[in-house]
């Protein structure tokens, strides 16, 4: 099973970048769920500029949902919030060289945890930026709704 | 300790055995006839080959060896045993009972009955512990109902089900009964005429022998039409030229296993108890998944609360020891295990499962070695799980109880 991930998939998740929590965040956003077995968690330190200084992740998931995670961090370090937005699923995969299909969906939850956590951010902060949605997939909501 | 490789997916196949492959040897170098022929060369394989019948039918308690055909696989002789009877006895009833816990190759024949060939199936729900329900058994055979196909023991989580038990409220109601006997042949004593079982499929990697061989029993009197059509091999019932090294591997195998159950069962058996109870101590918030007695002898499966299987499994692959998981992730689709579903896991537990099961080869140093690396490896994936943060900060509940 090993061998269907590449090579910086397996770096990434046996050694993952930017793990852990993060006290008084600037934004935190949590997507997924457990039931459909992948969580993350995506915190951020964004300084007065609007630039991202520090990002940490938590995640609950298969390899591929740590490895997106982890390189997701390492790709928005050091950029605007804006610039973050504008970082894709499709870029964090090919950072990633390539993910195998079924596991496709991992870096699209990765790409919502940064969302969210940018949502947060603005939201405490009162900035705007532009084109952000509003996370869907809040865990908060999920939990709300627990048969 | 040192790095070990440990092989803890016995459910899932094993290595053939030496003695195995030492008696396979000559049929794939020098005893290449074909049993069909007519020369002498081929009547070695002929003889191989009703020597290997003939230690199937001993090893399963089977009055005649005409009772035992062999097949391409485990899964084949699920699929012939299904839709062979749905085929003969369509003139008594069009109605299959099962359970909800059968592997795949009984669980997607049947959807192919019901959706395609227009039969009904029953699936049984189990209890807690994957034990099918015998009322509910009780309750659903009708007159329509021609086959009850129940797993012997399970292969996920390793419930050995009350054979004789099903046996008598089948023939009660003049119903036949298959059993899927894959996981249970070896491990557990298995008698057709004992244990009053009519179709009983086998496969051969299980306990030592080669992939891709396998056996049906069929006892004597049931319908069973031809499942592949061609020459008269397997009396006309299941045409291809036999496959006479894996067919001699299968015999020997299934006669070493039969022979040196007991005796093996005498070490397998509190190996697993150790491996149980270590990780009942030393990991919290560890379920164990299946019943503690009336349990495959070699097997474990446990769920970790707050992890999820596939990270589990690789970080274990990169200290050296195979296992498997139920997880969605390991199954290729969103859903965990429709095992574990139909036991009762909430989605976040089912997730977590680990299946290790141990096997002739396996010590005390291996048990040793898992203890060493797997409660660290289900700590730190703890330490990067958000739902265990949320935990240790008290905001949620487990669903696991510490222990
Ligand atoms: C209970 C059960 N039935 C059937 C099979 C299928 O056997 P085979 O691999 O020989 O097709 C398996 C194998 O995993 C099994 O565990």
């Amino acid at each position: 099973m090993a061998m269907m991930y590449s090579e910086k998939v397996m770096d990434h998740f046996m050694n993952p970048r930017n793990m852990g929590e993060m006290e008084d965040a600037s934004g935190v956003g949590t997507v997924g769920n457990a039931k459909c077995g992948d969580i993350m968690r995506i915190f951020l330190k964004v300084d007065e500029d609007g630039i991202i200084q520090d990002v940490k992740f938590k995640t609950f998931g298969c390899g591929a949902a740590v490895a997106t995670s982890s390189m997701a961090t390492e790709m928005i370090i050091g950029k605007t919030v804006q610039q973050a937005l504008e970082v894709t699923n499709k870029a964090v995969m090919e950072a990633l060289d390539g993910l195998p299909p079924v596991k496709v969906h991992c870096s699209l939850l990765a790409e919502q945890a940064i969302h969210a956590a940018l949502w947060d951010y603005a939201k405490k902060n009162n900035v705007t930026i532009e084109g952000l949605e509003p996370p869907v997939d809040d865990i908060e909501e999920i939990v709300g709704d627990e048969e | 300790m040192e790095q070990r490789f440990v092989y803890a997916d016995h459910s899932a196949t094993t290595g053939v055995r030496p003695e195995v492959l030492e008696a396979m040897l000559p049929y794939l170098k020098e005893e290449y006839g074909n049993p069909s022929s007519i020369y002498k060369k081929a009547r070695s394989a002929k003889e191989a080959l009703e020597k290997a019948r003939g230690q199937v039918a001993k090893a399963i308690g089977a009055k005649n060896t005409t009772e035992v055909f062999f097949t391409g696989s485990g899964t084949e002789a699920d699929n012939w045993a299904l839709k062979g009877i749905f085929e003969a006895y369509a003139n008594k009833g069009n109605h299959i009972i099962t359970t909800a816990v059968e592997h795949h190759a009984i669980l997607h024949t049947c959807d192919y009955l019901e959706k395609v060939r227009g039969a009904k199936i029953t699936y049984l729900p189990v209890d807690a512990e994957g034990f099918v329900k015998l009322d509910e058994l009780e309750k659903s055979i009708t007159d329509e109902t021609i086959l009850v196909s129940i797993i012997a023991a399970n292969n996920e989580i390793g419930t050995i089900n009350p054979i004789e038990e099903i046996s008598r409220i089948c023939h009660e109601k003049g119903v036949l009964l298959h059993i899927d006997a894959v996981q249970a042949i070896g491990n557990i004593p298995i008698d057709v005429e004992a244990m009053g079982i009519d179709l009983l499929s086998i496969s051969a990697h299980k306990f030592y022998a080669p992939k891709g061989v396998g056996a049906l029993y069929v006892r004597k009197g049931v319908r069973l039409p031809s499942f592949i059509h061609g020459g008269d091999q397997e009396r006309k019932k299941r045409a291809a030229t036999e496959n006479i090294p894996g067919i001699v591997g299968m015999g020997v195998a299934i006669e070493l296993a039969v022979n040196e159950m007991e005796e093996r069962n005498k070490t397998l058996i509190p190996l697993r108890d150790r491996l149980i109870r270590e990780i009942e101590e030393k990991i919290p918030f560890a379920k164990l998944n299946g019943p503690r007695e009336k349990r495959l002898p070699g097997h474990v499966n446990f769920s970790f609360e707050f992890i999820e299987g596939e990270s589990l499994l690789l970080l274990l692959d990169m200290a050296g020891i195979c296992a498997s998981s139920g997880s969605a992730c390991t199954s290729g689709s969103l859903d965990p295990s429709h095992v574990l579903m139909a036991i009762g896991l909430p989605h976040e537990i089912a997730h977590g499962s680990l299946r290790l099961t141990l096997g002739r080869e396996n010590t005390e140093e291996d048990v040793d070695y898992i203890m060493e690396k797997l409660p660290p490896i289900v700590e730190r994936l703890r330490e990067m799980s958000p739902l265990y943060e949320d935990f240790v900060n008290g905001n949620v509940q487990p669903i696991i109880m510490k222990k």
